[in-house]
């Protein structure tokens, strides 16, 4: 109540793009009060996050996601432990709640065992594909309902890390297929994985010759170019782009450096630690993840990956006449048999959405 | 102090902070706003211990429908106990329609929440203690930074007779002098005025549409004076609707004309509510947060206010009006709504003229007999009003008009369509069916339509028809009228031709038979008189 009360202004890092006046202001009203409204509901509700980790066995993933979350979310394998190679690729998931300062973060992390890792890897992706799809028609179905949750669970991946291992040559046909149809369904970024076995020329090198590959086959990895908004965020995203794959060391041992006591590798010849810039870059990649644009990841999950999902959902559901005035809802799939409002096979719905994308994009 | 607060869950017993969240989800779900709706509070079993969970997802060669999705679609670990108990809160979540936790804001920004954290925690995904910083505890300046950037949007709807102050309070409200001039009191029915404004605050742009009622309260026969407004709320939640359903939709930028709070100007008679306010409140209750205030409250005394607002409320409650109450469930605001609450209505005055009290410039109504402040407490409610409305509920009003108001009207109008959900436990129906139906109903009327087409349309062309023969007609006789009339003209000359014939033919007859006369004459006369005549002759 007291006129001159200066709700705190939220660290921005970047300014907003002024607005134009039409009205001539003579005193404090208090609408910037709705910022602290919407921290305070922010913080009561939470927030989720899902995140894919793709990559060939042995490349790390699951010290990586438990050096990024500070945490023993997976058990990672260590190898040697006789751990039956899985014979098709399987999809293991795993949700955690993590809260730091108050702000609670509901962690779904989705992990894929056996990509890449047969003689024979055709249509490795379809699975992940499928999972992904099938996440998006979840969501659809309880966003079409007439009574619908008051908050719909959100389990859409927000963020797919790609894994690629260190060759250090450029990126593998097996690589390229499945980047070039995963990027149209979802926010992939990919990453160089056991950087440490890479000089620091040859990381460089590797990079650009991954750019490269990427910008041949129009690859668009997150941040996408075509979603900038303004200005300020094409600067931000263009620095980011720029070092696009990440060269990552994953670890979650503790060592001594100098007294302090890090995360690092240690090795005969020295320890690399995983959060120095100088030894790999692991820091950017978790800025990028979680303090900066988590967010924007989500945002753009779902206003441009599962709108996209939704029209072609609703264009194949469209064989209907248009009722008085209103658009079709899509009706479920041509029912099964049983009649259950059965989530479609995956590989059905990957199937279809590598036609329509081929035919679309 | 929300980290002290919340300090108590984190913790790697999973049972304590599960109960406790639950529960504060009960309390949730107990104080959620008047509605008609009040969900069963929920009872999930909580397992015990779980230790982390893994689900064997999708396998490559499967095809059919995969490992028994939860019907509510939730994205946790599964595991035959697991999918019970879920599948329980699933039914009391279906039976619950309008579950309670609130919803993912601002259409634009979606957060994606908890809901059900504490069906979450409750169902076995663990609080894992961190080792470190991570830093998502920015998350939330993350989204409030994409909120700014996008801007806000509050809508207000003025419901008032004529003369009660509406403009001067909305002016008195935002600091500013919003355009407009005032109304007359002779409307022949309900209109409803809409303007939108661009305000910006620091660096918080807020777009402000302010709808009025013009001409309410001041016809002779009111009984239809609240369909306008009835029909304007519905119109802008078809609008959202429509562009919700839209297959190529844009709703994060889509300008959310959804009425947010509705202004009812009372008039400070000091004895009760009249009988149109409390009709158009029982109609509007249902669709939009109503606020009642007083207006122009500087024309009551102390304690006739007192009873006033009592008589206000009391009358409100026995005609089962739900008027907007300020959210009590979150603590750091519970405290003020609640007080706040049993102030409503508020008596509020407006007023746009500054005047110098003490050593201050103040917005104040000044009298012989006094001065009234509208800033001053004592005098009049319009501080808690602009507290409540702007700087504590702002995000609560919009929220409840979202999730509570536009879903019931949603739901009605599927459900007026014919449309119907699958229900997980009975036997499906879906919507399939429905369409079939729908589709050979359309295709009917369709060819109904057709055929009345066509009809018409051979009629239109018998008709023409026949126009066209009689023009024919007429355009014949006219041609044979002529034709006789040519006939009779070439008659009529060729009779003159003929007598003039004649007469040529009986002259010539004449001619030579006066000829043959002289002849005959000449040749009895001699021949002199023919040499003569030869001569004569020769000289004719």
């Amino acid at each position: 109540m007291d006129p001159l009360r200066q709700s705190p202004s939220p660290s921005s890092s970047r300014a907003s793009s002024p607005r134009t006046f039409s009205c001539e202001r003579l005193g404090y009203v208090g609408i910037e009060a709705v910022l602290d409204q919407l921290k305070i509901k922010a913080m009561k509700m939470g927030f989720e996050f899902n995140i894919m980790v793709v990559g060939q066995s042995g490349l790390g993933k699951s010290t990586m996601v438990n050096t990024l979350f500070k945490s023993k979310i997976w058990k990672s394998t260590m190898p040697g432990l006789r751990v039956p190679m899985p014979q098709t690729l399987q999809l293991h998931s795993v949700t955690h709640v993590i809260e730091e300062n108050g702000v609670k973060l509901k962690l779904t992390v989705t992990d894929t065992p056996g990509f890449g890792d047969q003689i024979n890897n055709d249509k490795c992706w379809d699975p992940v594909l499928g999972y992904i799809n099938e996440q998006y028609e979840r969501y659809l179905q309880e966003e079409i309902l007439i009574t619908r949750q008051r908050h719909i669970p959100d389990t859409r991946v927000h963020c797919c890390v790609y894994f690629v291992p260190p060759t250090g040559h450029c990126l593998r046909p097996l690589d390229l297929e499945f980047l070039q149809r995963l990027c149209r369904a979802v926010n992939v970024v990919p990453v160089i994985a056991r950087a440490d076995s890479l000089t620091i020329e040859e990381r460089e090198a590797f990079r650009h010759r991954i750019q490269d590959d990427l910008k041949t086959h129009s690859i668009e990895v997150y941040p996408q170019k075509s979603f900038d908004e303004d200005i300020n965020d094409k600067i931000l995203n263009s620095k980011i782009r720029e070092r696009i794959p990440f060269a990552v060391v994953g670890a979650d041992r503790e060592h001594m450096v100098n007294g302090r006591c890090v995360l690092g590798r240690k090795t005969k010849w020295g320890i690399i630690e995983v959060e120095n810039m100088a030894h790999c870059e692991f820091p950017l990649l978790r800025d990028l993840l979680i303090r900066s644009h988590l967010q924007d990841l989500k945002d753009i999950t779902h206003n441009v990956h599962y709108e996209n999902y939704r029209i072609i959902r609703l264009k194949e559901s469209h064989a209907l006449p248009r009722g008085p005035g209103w658009v079709n809802l899509a009706p479920t799939q041509s029912p099964t048999p049983t009649g259950t409002r059965a989530s479609p096979g995956p590989g059905k719905v990957c199937r279809w959405a590598e036609d329509d994308s081929d035919e679309d994009f | 102090m929300q980290g002290g607060r919340r300090g108590g869950l984190q913790g790697s017993a999973a049972e304590r902070p599960t109960t406790e969240v639950a529960r504060r989800a009960g309390t949730l779900l107990a104080g959620e706003g008047s509605g008609a709706l009040n969900p069963p509070p929920r009872r999930t079993p909580l397992p015990r211990g779980w230790a982390i969970e893994e689900r064997s997802g999708l396998e490559q060669q499967r095809r059919g429908p995969s490992l028994a999705p939860p019907p509510a679609g939730l994205g946790c670990a599964q595991s035959v106990t697991l999918s019970l108990c879920r599948r329980s809160s699933a039914v009391s979540c279906a039976l619950a329609p309008v579950a309670a936790v609130p919803v993912a804001a601002l259409a634009d920004a979606g957060t994606m929440a908890a809901t059900d954290i504490a069906r979450q925690v409750g169902e076995g995904c663990r609080t894992v203690p961190l080792a470190g910083h991570v830093g998502f505890d920015s998350l939330p300046d993350q989204l409030v930074n994409k909120s700014v950037s996008q801007g806000f949007c509050f809508n207000i709807l003025c419901v008032g007779e004529t003369g009660l102050g509406k403009s001067t309070l909305m002016d008195t409200l935002f600091n500013t002098k919003f355009e407009g001039e005032p109304a007359t009191h002779t409307q022949p029915g309900v209109q409803l005025r809409s303007n939108t404004y661009d305000l910006q605050e620091s660096n918080v742009g807020l777009k402000l549409t302010i709808v009025s009622t013009v001409g309410f309260g001041d016809q002779i026969n009111k009984e239809d004076s609240y369909k306008p407004i009835v029909e304007f709320i519905d119109a802008q939640f078809e609008a959202y609707l429509q562009e919700e359903l839209k297959i190529r939709r844009v709703l994060h930028t889509y300008h959310d004309s959804r009425i947010h709070a509705c202004l009812y100007f009372i008039a400070p008679t000091g004895h009760s509510l009249k009988s149109l306010d409390l009709v158009t409140m029982k109609k509007l209750d249902s669709k939009v947060n109503i606020i009642p205030i007083i207006a122009k409250s500087d024309a009551i005394s102390k304690s006739e206010l007192t009873k006033f607002k009592i008589k206000i409320t009391s009358e409100l409650v026995s005609n089962g009006v739900q008027i907007y109450q300020f959210p009590t469930d979150d603590e750091s605001v519970a405290e003020i709504n609640g007080t706040m609450n049993a102030h409503l209505p508020f008596a509020v005055i407006g007023s746009t003229e500054e005047l110098k009290i003490g050593n201050k410039m103040m917005k104040a109504r000044q009298y012989p007999w006094g001065t009234v402040q509208v800033e001053n407490e004592a005098h009049c409610d319009f501080v808690k009003l602009r507290e409540m409305l702007i700087r504590v509920n702002m995000e609560d009003l919009r929220e409840q008009t979202h999730s509570r108001h536009y879903e019931l009207y949603r739901r009605c109008k599927l459900e007026e369509m014919g449309f119907k959900d699958t229900d997980p436990d009975s036997k499906p129906f879906s919507l399939q069916e429905t369409y079939e139906a729908k589709r050979n109903e359309f295709l009917g009327e369709l060819q109904k339509k057709e055929e009345e087409m066509r009809q018409m349309f051979v009629q239109r062309v018998k008709e023409k028809e026949a126009e066209l023969k009689e023009a024919e007609k007429e355009l014949h006789e006219k041609f044979d009228r002529l034709k006789k009339l040519h006939q009779d003209e070439k008659k009529k000359l060729e009779d003159k031709k003929k007598s003039l014939d004649d007469e040529v033919n009986a002259f010539k007859q004449r001619k030579t038979a006066a000829e043959l006369l002289q002849s005959q004459g000449s040749q009895a006369g001699g021949s002199q008189t023919l040499k003569r005549d030869k001569e004569k002759k020769n000289f004719f």
